[in-house]
């Protein structure tokens, strides 16, 4: 009946210049729907396209030859005990120094703005280079480095706290970041209300503003957690890749790949993704339990 | 007593220089004037919340000008009422009380007080979504009541409520202040709400803050919430 595109008298010119207003043509949504999806889909395309390849590369079976390598799991171990210090870490960090930035109006605040993201436009391989000439060359360095061996037995430079370190040079920054639009968003008046009523400063950020910025303090774990995941070069550099002990994930991709691995490459790479998805769930999970 | 002694604030380019007012102890204030000119500022000045370029502020009798916020003892309801959204009312009505470290036989006590003063008690559990605008008035009155403070200061409190609301939050205004023994400065635009409660009218009009006569609230535009120039000027 209306299968055909007859003109009916809604729609015709005559109707449209014979009624009392002339209807404006709205025209389609669907161009502009077409356009966000076709745009924003090409890159979670390009993202599922990459995962299918490292599938089409591996089997079961080398993902369990790789899994009970004592070195893989050794891999495993450090890499979830690392990224979660560091992790831990640069949130303890950028929470303080987030809400400074947010909070205070002071003299070189630019200054300090800049330093925080100097580790973020940074080629990583830079900040592995930098920390591993700090620790071995300059009286700083080697002086801390000297002390925490006198003290506690441990070694820095190409050992396990290295891998921290190197995580959390680049993970706080992004931290640090998240805290401090997490401050931005949260109302200062509260604040300034609970001073009048009595509060301290101290008191005022515990008691009205932290309460309020779990969802970003979620937020900031999470990328610290995955930047940490995905640390490769400043470990490299400054923690080296000794097996069984420096050796993290991303470390035995490369290992891995060094030696004509390719399978076992892909399997560990897989698991790291595996991993990440895994960690990212729970924390955005509980994230939402604990702000809802 | 608040004395504003010479006062000279400033924000950004706004300037508001030199102004001085009394309001004695155990008055009920209005204070009227043009939106922008300042009336914010002041109270916020006498909260300690905003620094104060030159002059004085004395309560009662003690020059407080540097003193913290928390050191002033000065219930305040801003205007955008600024409730903690992680608390519930009760925690509200407890948080002053528990940072002057009070036992938890008085601060029972006194959420019970204010609970039915304000009528909140059914309140008690909820959190601050989902309270109306006359409950959330009442309790960040409430927040503001709890530590028994001399001087109570309320910036256009009363906004966005439903007239019969308003009528009712006006009489438990005044039924505080006089049970309270409070000193109170209450800014507002509306010229019913003035009536109600003021016992004194204090004008902010071109810069200067001049004390007048209850009777002037009659020359108050109520459509622009503006005084004539006549009122301001004389």
């Amino acid at each position: 009946m209306t299968g055909n595109a007859v003109p009916t008298p809604l729609n015709s010119g005559a109707a449209e210049a014979a009624g009392p207003a002339a209807r404006h043509r709205v025209g389609s949504d669907v161009p502009f729907f077409i356009y966000l999806g076709g745009v924003g889909g090409s890159y979670i395309l390009l993202i599922l396209l990459m995962l299918a390849a490292d599938l089409t590369y591996t089997s079961p079976a080398d993902f369990a030859t790789a899994l009970e390598k004592p070195e893989i799991q050794y891999s495993i171990r450090l890499t979830l005990i690392s990224c979660t210090i560091s992790a831990l870490l640069a949130v303890l960090v950028a929470t303080p120094l987030g809400y400074l930035l947010s909070r205070f109006a002071f003299r070189g605040r630019w200054l300090i703005d800049t330093i925080v993201d100097i580790p973020i436009v940074l080629p990583p391989l830079v900040i592995g280079l930098s920390l591993l000439i700090l620790f071995n060359r300059t009286a700083v360095g080697i002086y801390a480095e000297r002390r925490l061996e006198d003290y506690f037995g441990l070694r820095i430079t190409f050992a396990e706290p290295a891998v921290v370190l190197a995580q959390f040079s680049v993970a706080c920054a992004f931290a640090v970041q998240t805290m401090r639009v997490t401050f931005d968003q949260i109302d200062t008046r509260a604040e300034q209300v609970s001073l009048t009523l009595g509060c301290r400063r101290s008191q005022a950020f515990l008691h009205v503003t932290m309460p309020q910025a779990w969802r970003g303090i979620i937020a900031a774990l999470t990328i610290a957690w995955a930047r940490s995941l995905g640390e490769f070069g400043p470990i490299l550099v400054f923690a080296g890749a000794t097996r069984m002990k420096t050796e993290v994930l991303s470390t035995t991709v490369f290992l891995e790949l060094s030696v004509g691995q390719l399978e076992a490459a892909v399997a560990v790479s897989l698991l790291m993704v595996l991993t990440a998805v895994g960690v990212l769930s729970v924390v955005r999970l509980v994230g939402t339990r604990v702000t809802a | 007593m608040i004395e504003l002694d010479d006062v000279t604030l400033r924000s950004g380019p706004f300037v508001l220089a030199n102004v001085s007012a009394v309001v004695p102890a155990g008055a009920y204030c209005v204070l009227m004037g043009e939106t922008g000119r300042g009336k914010t500022t002041i109270l916020e000045a006498i909260c300690g919340l905003r620094p104060v370029a030159a002059g004085r502020i004395l309560l009662d009798g003690t020059d407080v000008t540097r003193w913290k916020p928390a050191a002033r003892n000065i219930g305040y309801v801003p205007q955008d009422l600024a409730l903690f959204p992680t608390m519930t009312v009760r925690e509200h009505l407890e948080f002053a009380l528990r940072l002057r470290n009070a036992t938890a036989a008085t601060i029972r006590a006194r959420v019970d007080e204010l609970a039915d003063v304000l009528d909140i008690g059914p309140l008690l559990g909820r959190r601050m979504q989902g309270l109306s605008g006359g409950e959330s008035q009442r309790v960040a009155l409430g927040r503001a009541l709890s530590f028994r403070p001399r001087l109570l200061l309320l910036d256009e409190p009363l906004n966005a409520l439903d007239e019969s609301t308003r009528d009712r939050l006006c009489e438990l205004l005044r039924t505080v202040h006089r049970t309270g023994d409070l000193t109170t400065l209450h800014i507002t635009h509306n010229r019913a709400e003035a009536a109600q409660v003021a016992e004194r009218l204090l004008i902010l009009a071109d810069g200067t803050l001049r004390q007048r006569p209850l009777g002037d609230l009659q020359l108050l535009d109520s459509a622009t919430s503006t005084f004539s120039t006549a009122a301001a000027r004389n």
